[in-house]
């Protein structure tokens, strides 16, 4: 049995805000394991309550500020140490840019095997409880299911967000400070400037339960989209095309080259729903689409479809919400 | 500048894709074409060569089986100077930590051959693979620091030295990153408008220079890459059952009502 071993949750957090996520990866690692969460960077104080609650048996912690200032590899280094001091039965991390470079540099260095993008990880079945977690992948534009292990050293897994509920049950969260000083060889890619984006006050689009999104045949007013999504305390999306138009933000598209959401529901509007587009909401729970094309291919994958007008059929829906809402 | 653009060849994303028997990705009854997000690196590489002060070069390299010189080729018809084709039957099946073993190799080779590269392009990912793992894995083979998810990249060679900035965007924020040269970057669908090689392109491409290397001409031995040698095993790849059939209703004034009322009976107001 793994059960006692340790798996270590690299936790997602910008200055000690901890995401959600983290919550998740901590639930997960408690299926293989004991939870262990890797806290790197400023702002633990404002953290470890979260981590507590989401469960965390143990705590690492490095304060470094080198780890928000330059890229990807301090994380690597102190991560390195601790698969070294820990021998840990899986390593987790959040399945976006940053923590799948991390997970890359991390699975070299070690010779582990590597797994991205997972929306599963199981324990494996007695048989072969020494081969490690099975993962579950969705590939192909969400069109196969794909399980899968790691056959090399520790196994390295990036999940995606919505991928468990997390588990309320609290753990004792012991800090264990990270002594180490980051060498200079991680220190050559230097962050010189960020800027953050002014939130939307909206929920954040990839841990949403629900997403209204809205592509060309919105014909650039967002506005209705925007007052679904409020009606239903949605995050908004978009497709490339209206981020290409200029009509909403890169950071809001949904896809291939955008951000991939997995919520309750998702809402396409005026969107023809290209493969690419597919790739990044295919695996919604529930798809409901709105667009004036009877034969748009989003259609295939609904299930509530609306054939009709965005502008007229959108406002109608906020207003029964409202209605119904008092 | 010595520019090296990573490129690879991946089946038709519009065509249906499956696997082998194997779970290895069925490569042969779709049509191949270089991966679209690594038009995108071509296109940064040939404009950060044409922009610098003094004369540069880009090499199309590229790893995969016989097939993949096409992507070489699409790359060196949209105006790179020359290309690398790794070919070996022992590379079937390869995973990104084997991948990147053999680029680094391959990038390590050109460097010792014909003089050393300063900068290193990849795609943000591969459209079948879409891990976007291996510009990182590379720049740790390779011990440089990585630039990745480029949205912008700027080089600047004033002081004799290349530095290279880019912005990028991250789940929060945007950020400028900044290295010395070498480095690995890898850049995103924002960045640039691909050309479309023209007829001269075209033409031209035929007379430049590819060269086909083996395993053992790159240095890596066989049993390290391939199938057999990957640090991962799918134990099962199934079809997703297609989703059942929804309801589609047309607008008859009610449209919004009705998807409202499914809203309610779902719980999802
Ligand atoms: C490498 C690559 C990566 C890509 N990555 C992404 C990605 O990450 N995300 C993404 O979204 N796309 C991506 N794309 C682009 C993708 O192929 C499509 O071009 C894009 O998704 C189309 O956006 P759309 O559905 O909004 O526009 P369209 O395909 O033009 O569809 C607009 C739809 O709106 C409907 N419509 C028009 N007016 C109305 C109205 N008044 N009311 C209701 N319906 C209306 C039309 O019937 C139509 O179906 C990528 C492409 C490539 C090549
Ligand atoms: N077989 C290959 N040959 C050349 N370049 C590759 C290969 N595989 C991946 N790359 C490069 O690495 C990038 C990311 O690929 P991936 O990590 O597979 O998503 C691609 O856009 C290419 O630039």
């Amino acid at each position: 049995m793994t059960g006692t071993r340790e798996v270590l949750v690299l936790v997602d957090h910008a200055d000690g805000s901890v995401r959600r996520t983290t919550g998740e990866l901590l639930t997960i690692a408690a299926r293989l394991g004991e939870p262990s969460a890797v806290f790197l960077g400023p702002g633990i104080d404002a953290a470890r309550e979260q981590l507590r609650a989401y469960g965390a048996a143990k705590v690492y912690v490095c304060d470094s500020a080198d780890v928000t200032d330059y890229l990807v590899v301090p994380q690597v280094e102190v991560l390195e140490h601790l698969v070294q001091r820990t021998s840990p039965a899986a390593v987790l991390l959040p399945s976006n840019p940053e923590g799948k470079e991390i997970a890359a540099r991390l699975a070299v260095r070690t010779g582990s095997g590597l797994i991205t993008d997972a929306v599963d990880v199981r324990a494996a079945t007695d048989a072969d409880a020494d081969a490690g977690p099975v993962t579950t992948q969705s590939v192909f534009a969400g069109g196969f299911s794909v399980q899968a292990r790691v056959t090399s050293g520790t196994p390295v897994i990036t999940v995606k967000p919505n991928s468990a509920t997390p588990d309320e049950t609290a753990g004792p969260g012991v800090e264990e400070p990270v002594e180490m000083t980051v060498s200079d060889d991680a220190k050559a890619a230097r962050v010189t400037g960020r800027e953050a984006r002014t939130s939307s006050g909206r929920p954040e689009l990839t841990e949403a339960s629900i997403v209204v999104s809205g592509g060309r045949g919105t014909g650039g007013d967002f506005g209705p989209v925007e007052d679904l999504a409020d009606a239903l305390g949605a995050a908004v999306g978009a497709s490339r095309a209206a981020v290409d138009s200029g009509w909403y933000p890169h950071s809001y598209q949904v896809g291939q080259t955008g951000k991939t959401v997995s919520p309750q529901l998702y809402v396409a509007c005026g969107i023809s729903g290209a493969i690419q587009h597919r790739a990044g909401m295919q695996t919604s729970k529930a798809i409901v689409a709105v667009n004036k094309d009877a034969e748009a291919p989003i259609f295939e994958l609904v299930d509530f479809g609306v054939v009709g007008d965005l502008t007229t059929v959108l406002p109608q829906v906020s207003e029964a919400i409202k209605a119904r809402k008092g | 500048m010595r520019i090296v653009v990573c490129v690879k060849l991946v089946p038709d994303a519009t065509a249906s894709r499956s696997f082998e028997p194997d779970h290895t990705v069925d490569r042969v009854s779709v049509d191949g074409l270089l991966s679209e997000l690594d038009e995108y690196a071509v296109e940064e590489a040939l404009r950060i060569r044409d922009a610098a002060s003094e004369d540069g070069e880009v090499v199309a390299v590229t790893m995969g089986p016989q097939a993949a010189a096409d992507a070489v080729r699409k790359s060196l018809q949209m105006g790179a100077d020359s290309g690398v084709h790794v070919l070996d039957e022992a590379i079937a099946g390869s995973d990104a930590p084997a991948t990147s073993l053999v680029l680094a190799a391959t990038l390590r080779k050109l460097g010792a051959d014909t003089g050393p590269v300063d900068l290193v392009v990849c795609g943000m990912a591969s459209t079948d693979g879409t891990m976007g793992v291996v510009p990182a894995m590379l720049a740790e083979r390779l011990g440089l620091p990585q630039l990745t998810y480029a949205n912008q990249v700027t080089v600047d060679d004033s002081n004799g030295a290349y530095r290279v900035q880019v912005r990028r965007d991250s789940d929060l924020a945007t950020e400028t990153v900044e290295a010395a040269a070498p480095v690995v970057v890898s850049v995103t669908d924002q960045i640039n408008e691909p050309r479309y090689p023209s007829f001269k392109g075209i033409m031209a491409a035929k007379k430049k220079p590819v060269q086909t290397w083996s395993l053992s001409d790159v240095g890596v031995d066989p049993a390290e890459v391939g199938l057999s040698a990957a640090w991962t095993a799918v134990v099962s790849a199934e079809a997703r059952p297609p989703r059942s059939a929804g309801t589609v209703v047309t607008d008859e004034g009610d449209g919004g009502t009705r998807l409202a009322e499914y809203l309610v009976e779902k719980k999802f107001v």
